[in-house]
């Protein structure tokens, strides 16, 4: 690994029945990326077990109680790297609590592999999985059709199976599609190709991870620049210095650019980009940097600078899709913190139009919203948000939700 | 970002400033836990770059367990002298002094102990956020906790409730007394530490690099000899070119077998090693399969 790779983000969708653990320990097994000592101590707990070959899902399963009883709580985050590229990979458990889990893992990666037994096909958690990518936002697809070896490396069923998939995914409006063959236990198209699946041509699992186009998932038209901090040092060297400090959420901009701050609407020019190592003319997301400006105007934390041509809304009312996080249910009648952006306002549930069925896709009439429930929902909010659709930005148009009883986190928000 | 590269330091680089910033503008009275070890070396990098030209809005923290390496906290002092930023020493001899850290054997590992000495810091000066610079590549139980990870009026972490964490909206509430730890280098690695302290030229205490060096054979372990560890009696002292992965209490930190003497050569060492930071170098994770998730629930960072 040198200097300039690059990082890619991604999670993995599919039950333990799947080979997902399986294939995880492949990926980190054929990059050697586990080590002796990792070994060792999953072996040691294996044979503790009674189990006769080593269990690589005790690599991921870190908790005391999940050691105990073989289960999987949280999200896991491991890493591994190639001489192209580092990886870091979000890892969720498959059990009641996995529509939390996974949207969780899913609002920061670049890309998912959705797991498939080639001897099952495409199933209703398939389907789950896949509108639950839609639903973030992650921008590719890898249908790994695994246990290729069950089903004699069958290229007729390999073809079936990614039809059906490909019709399914139309639907969600998906179309950064990879579908690969392959068998996570005897190792075929994980990294090495293998003997067995010359009729196919594509990548391995490795060298689509490897090569994917990460560079355009960002918004790259419309400058977003949410104030994050502003920074007055007061001494004598810098004494006049007001330094926006934030980071890119999308776009570029340029030293003189235009900008217009929200939600005042007041404009003004980009004087200086400052960072610690030394000005720069131009800088592009997601730099974190700070920006000073031709003019004197009020801004703080919670401001956005935006590019002038292309400007998000300003508003107090809109709609969202909601992912209700928390054990306790929404209570409609109560105020609830949302955080967006650099942004923290009070806001109400004026309506909730739809729940959906994430086995189905139907929509249904809703009342109340329990945990891993997925709804539409009208939000007003104290302050006016700046924001993007969600699907034209996910910085911009993401939120979370806060009870300000408890301080928990009750629910992740995606602006319509 | 066309004509632009952005590599994987980049981004990591990127999320920590942010990270940091995070915590600056919503924690009422955060600090940086900073050791002088590698790691919170270039946590204070990290902070330059997020807060320069300004001073840190918070001071630095050291919790001295007075069992450190002699080179790590004389780079501890001269790192914060240099930058002019304040630093708070509290030593666990003024716990052990009030009696709240009670120990048999003075000469023992003192991490487990260290956790009662932060809270009582944190205690003292009111902090409702402590930054530190644990990596989730380190350790398991680590693996699983969030960038901002939330700790009861015990200072305790609860693995089962974490808040869930989306996108880069982190959640800093905390009610009175309760207080939030924070990791703004969750998602570094070992081989990222080390190249960014390549890239950005970063002083680090000399025991990291190969150096001859007294030590012990003690089972699979190799103990550097100290004025706390002496060998016993039909023990043999050995000289070898030794470096230190991890750098903590002196009776528990183990070197590696290295010639390493540059960023570039340990760089190489990283990427051929088949053996993970602490399994090669802290006992004190390997008296049980839960270790630090055991610690970690008492309070440690």
């Amino acid at each position: 690994m040198s200097n300039t790779t690059q990082l890619l983000r991604f999670i993995t969708a599919g039950s333990v029945d799947d080979g997902k653990s399986t294939l995880i320990g492949r990926l980190l097994h054929d990059s050697k990326s586990i080590f002796e000592d990792q070994l060792s101590a999953i072996s040691k707990a294996s044979e503790k077990r009674g189990m006769a070959a080593v269990d690589l899902s005790l690599l991921t399963d870190g908790l005391q109680a999940e050691r105990e009883q073989g289960i999987t709580i949280d999200v896991a985050y491991r890493y591994f790297a190639t001489p192209k590229r580092k990886f870091i990979i979000g890892d969720t458990p498959g059990h009641e609590q996995y529509t939390r889990n996974m949207v969780t893992a899913a609002s920061t990666a670049n890309l998912v592999v959705i797991l498939i037994d080639a001897r099952k096909g495409v199933l209703v958690q398939t389907r789950r999985h896949t509108y639950l990518a839609s639903l973030v936002g992650v921008p590719h697809i890898v249908l790994a059709v695994n246990k290729m070896d069950m089903v004699d490396y069958s290229e007729a069923r390999f073809n079936e199976i990614c039809a059906e998939y490909r019709a399914f995914a139309a639907q969600l409006n998906l179309h950064d599609i990879t579908c690969i063959p392959l068998s996570a236990l005897v190792g075929d198209m994980v990294v090495e190709r293998g003997e067995q699946l010359k009729w196919y041509q594509g990548p391995t699992l490795m060298e689509k991870l490897e090569s994917v186009a990460i560079d355009h998932d960002v918004n790259t038209t419309s400058f977003r620049y949410p104030v994050q901090w502003v920074c007055r040092p007061q001494t004598e060297e810098y004494h006049d210095f007001r330094g926006f400090m934030g980071r890119i959420e999308a776009g570029e901009v340029a030293v003189g650019d235009e900008i217009t701050v929200l939600p005042s609407g007041r404009s003004s020019k980009v004087k200086e980009i400052v960072t610690y190592d030394g000005k720069l003319q131009r800088a592009y997301a997601p730099q974190s940097v700070a920006l000073t400006l031709e003019d004197e105007i009020d801004i703080s934390r919670g401001d956005m600078f935006v590019s002038s041509n292309v400007l998000p809304q300003v508003a107090k009312e809109f709609e969202a899709m909601l992912c209700w996080l928390s054990e306790a249910p929404l209570d409609k009648n109560r105020k609830y913190l949302v955080k967006h952006t650099t942004r923290t306002v009070k806001s109400l549930f004026s309506r909730l139009e739809y729940r959906v069925d994430v086995n189905t896709l139907e929509h249904h009439s809703v009342e109340k919203l329990n945990m891993n429930d997925i709804a539409r929902v009208a939000m007003k909010v104290q302050q006016p948000l700046v924001f993007d659709s969600y699907a034209i930005d996910r910085a911009t148009g993401s939120f979370i939700v806060i009870d300000e009883a408890t301080n928990n986190t009750v629910a992740a928000g995606m602006i319509a | 970002m066309s004509s632009h590269t952005f590599t994987h330091l980049d981004a990591l680089e990127s999320e920590s400033i942010h990270i940091m910033r995070e915590v600056a503008a919503e924690c009422k009275n955060p600090a940086l836990l900073f050791s002088g070890g590698k790691d919170s070396i270039v946590m204070l990098r990290l902070a330059e770059k997020a807060f320069r030209p300004a001073k840190f809005p918070f001071p630095l923290v050291h919790i001295d367990t007075e069992h450190n390496f002699p080179e790590v906290i004389a780079t501890r002092d001269k790192l914060a002298a240099d930058l002019g930023e304040r630093l708070i020493v509290r030593s666990l001899e003024d716990s052990i002094k009030r009696g709240t850290i009670i120990i048999k054997d003075l000469d023992k590992p003192r991490n487990p102990y260290q956790s009662v000495t932060l809270l009582e810091t944190i205690a003292e000066f009111g902090f409702d956020a402590c930054m530190g610079g644990a990596r989730r590549d380190e350790e398991k139980a680590r693996a699983k906790e969030r960038i901002f990870s939330f700790r009861d009026e015990f200072g305790q972490w609860d693995p089962k409730s974490q808040r869930p964490e989306l996108w880069d909206l982190y959640n800093t509430r905390v009610h009175n007394g309760e207080n939030i730890r924070v990791f703004p280098i969750s998602n570094w690695t070992e081989m990222d530490i080390w190249q960014y302290i390549g890239r950005e030229k970063l002083h680090i205490p000399s025991i990291y690099y190969a150096h001859e060096r007294e030590v012990i054979r003690r089972g699979n372990s190799v103990i550097p000899v100290s004025h706390l560890v002496q060998p016993k009696p039909r023990e043999k002292v050995e000289v070898m070119s030794v470096r230190f992965r991890t750098v903590g209490d002196m009776t528990c930190t183990a070197p590696v077998e290295s010639t390493a003497r540059n960023v570039q050569e340990i760089i190489e060492e990283t990427s051929t090693t088949r053996i993970t930071e602490r399994g090669a170098t802290r006992m004190d994770d390997q008296t049980s399969d839960a270790s630090m998730e055991l610690r970690k629930k008492e309070g440690y960072f």
